[in-house]
């Protein structure tokens, strides 16, 4: 995917870069997201945004309608990773004790305006107020959670949960709203008649709805069509770029290096392991763990010496600043050993409950180890030096004619029972 | 590789040999890379082509690839080893997935080599399963070590065919290290002999014990 160059301040970059525009933020919102969302895209501090409105508000309530306006037109910021959202309970609360909060605000702001709050018509007003203020904010999250489902793998189920979700929220705001409404027709006295008004409205409204369901549905299921075909082609895409960039690739140039055998099996090599790596890899951070990074520094090796390395493990473990060492160290082992030996390499890696032990042996032509010049700092600086930094220690059997094992090990800190 | 020893023994009548791999270029490849030095009677592509060229041939040893058309290695296990107790199965498979492996083991097969094998390891491991030996390659070391790997030393007969004996670990670990059977031996100062049986004995606990991990791996692909 091509990834132009960052833009202002480290913004991520989209794919297509469009011109950066004010949203709502998810996270660390109060309300809507509003105040913070400006406070990022003017890059003021968030206080400062929110005394602002706050002080409009006494300008006559330009404040909240400014707000509410915003509320509605903004959108949300979809750009950040909102797995790491924190939870939502504790939002919830803060966003209806908000809510509750601007209420109290309109009513004292309307009684110091001279209008009498305590008049029949105000409390129904609160409640469609507060019905309304419901129903926006359901909107809000059903929106994100058509968001995280477009890139889950069960977008279908997880659209379908939270539809399931919202739905008593969605009743909650419509009661809210039709019970003020009827409470403000009340209060202008003929109730009977605003209520036959009402049957009448909603007739109406039921006959508009059973006129328009078939198109309604239509739509509906034309949209779930072609989201469908869109995460296919989008799936199809995927797959032809990844397959022109390697294995296309890959056979071209093996084509083209027909005569050079040892050549044709590194590219081979190479491109199998990418291919697999691929398919198989488990999904999330791909060097988060030992053998991962092992096999990352092996998989280069093999492409640099042309020689094909075996690995096998037993257990694994996350990885810290010794295993990095204890990485770097097998790293050297493995060159050295397509370096001098070539031909197969085998590397075990074991990790138990007293350490890690990485084995590299080769079938080369072996060397006595006591013989080994000082000068040929390879084994003795990158591996010895890099083993003793951590605590490990460091093993080299070797026979003349029968290959060379280099062992390393690298106990597990104290008061660590298993890193398994 | 042709500089190796040949291991032909003095004049024994070659190995009869099924080769049995969904893809028409791989079989073709290992005949004609082992075709010299056993004798290969019959090739499958499927599974049940594979259970009818078997049955009519009636091999030595049966070079069987892990995933095939029509269900699998394991298919072609089950209905041969009753039957044909005296055919042996060494698996062949690209397949780095353990339960995979573990499968075709469980049902029967006596070892498994990766297809990166070279011909003259191949051949010496076709020789080994005829001899009814198993074969271990460094990948299946690792995975038995890795099943057994909770296992305590053995207290009751029932145990002990759900861990590895301390011997039996350490053969299972040279050979996950890369040593061939008489490297295991010299390095432990055994006999090739004892190694094999060690590596034997491992093959029958994988093949028979129900410890947990195994259950488990048997048990996603319906093995059981």
């Amino acid at each position: 995917m091509p990834r132009g160059p960052d833009g202002d301040h480290g913004v991520v970059s989209h794919p297509t870069s469009l011109p950066r525009r004010a949203t709502r933020a998810r996270r660390g919102r109060v309300l809507g997201g509003v105040c913070r969302g400006i406070a990022e895209h003017l890059g003021w501090p968030v206080e400062s945004v929110r005394a602002a409105f706050l002080l409009s508000v006494l300008a006559g309530g330009f404040g909240l309608v400014l707000y509410a306006a915003y509320w509605a037109w903004l959108p949300i910021d979809d750009s950040d990773d909102s797995s790491a959202e924190p939870s939502t309970e504790g939002r919830d609360l803060a966003g209806v004790l908000g809510l509750g909060a601007l209420a109290v605000g309109v009513v004292l702001l309307l009684s110091t305006r001279g209008v009498d709050v305590t008049g029949s018509w105000s409390v129904p007003l609160l409640l469609v107020a507060v019905g309304v203020a419901v129903l926006w904010r359901q909107s809000d999250d059903s929106r994100r959670a058509a968001l995280l489902a477009d890139v889950g793998a069960s977008a279908r189920v997880t659209t379908q949960t939270a539809v399931r979700r919202s739905i008593p929220r969605i009743l909650l705001g419509l009661a809210l709203v039709l019970l003020g409404v009827l409470g403000v027709l009340a209060s202008q006295g003929d109730l009977a008649a605003s209520l036959r008004g009402l049957a009448a409205a909603l007739l109406a409204l039921a006959g508009l709805a059973l006129v328009l369901l078939p198109f309604v549905l239509g739509w509906w299921r034309d949209l779930a069509a072609e989201r469908r075909a869109r995460i296919r082609s989008e799936e199809r895409a995927e797959i032809a770029a990844q397959v022109h960039d390697s294995v296309l690739q890959t056979l071209t140039l093996i084509q083209r290096s027909a005569h050079d055998p040892d050549e044709v099996t590194r590219l081979a090599r190479s491109e199998e392991r990418a291919l697999r790596r691929w398919l198989y890899a488990p999904v999330g951070d791909p060097g988060a763990t030992l053998v991962a990074a092992l096999e990352t520094e092996i998989a280069d090796v093999e492409s640099t010496y042309a020689c094909v390395v075996e690995l096998v493990h037993v257990g694994d473990v996350a990885r810290d600043d010794r295993v990095d060492a204890l990485v770097a160290a097998a790293r050297e082992a493995v060159v050295n050993a397509a370096k001098h030996a070539g031909g197969t390499v085998s590397v075990y890696v074991e990790c138990g409950e007293t350490g890690i032990e990485v084995f590299v042996r080769d079938r080369g032509q072996g060397f006595d180890p006591e013989a080994v010049p000082e000068d040929r700092l390879g084994l003795r600086e990158s591996v010895h030096a890099r083993m003793a930094r951590v605590g490990g220690s460091v093993r080299v059997r070797s026979e003349p004619g029968s290959g060379t094992e280099v062992s390393l090990a690298l106990p597990a800190p104290l008061g660590v029972r298993s890193w398994t | 590789m042709s500089d190796l020893p040949d291991h032909d023994r003095g004049g024994a009548a070659a190995l009869r040999v099924v080769l049995v791999d969904d893809h028409r270029l791989f079989r073709a490849g290992v005949r004609s890379e082992i075709g010299g030095r056993v004798d290969v009677v019959g090739e499958a592509g499927d599974v049940d082509e594979a259970i009818a060229v078997i049955h009519h041939t009636r091999p030595d040893v049966v070079l069987l690839d892990v995933h095939l058309p029509g269900g699998g290695g394991r298919a072609v296990l089950d209905s041969c080893t009753a039957d044909l107790p005296e055919v042996r199965f060494l698996a062949l498979s690209v397949s780095d997935a353990a339960d995979d492996v573990i499968g075709v083991v469980r049902g029967g097969a006596r070892g498994y080599v990766t297809k990166a094998i070279s011909a003259d390891d191949l051949v010496d491991a076709v020789r080994r399963v005829a001899d009814g030996d198993a074969v271990f390659s460094p990948r299946l070391a690792g995975f038995v070590l890795d099943a057994f790997s909770t296992g305590t030393v053995a207290e009751d007969a029932d145990e002990a065919l759900d861990s590895l004996s301390p011997r039996e670990r350490e053969v299972m670990r040279l050979i996950a290290r890369g040593y061939t059977y008489r490297e295991v031996a010299k390095d432990l100062v055994l006999s090739v002999k004892t190694v094999e049986t060690h590596v034997s004995a491992v093959l029958r606990k994988l093949q028979l014990s129900n410890r947990h991990e195994l259950a488990k791996w048997a048990a996603a692909r319906h093995l059981v």
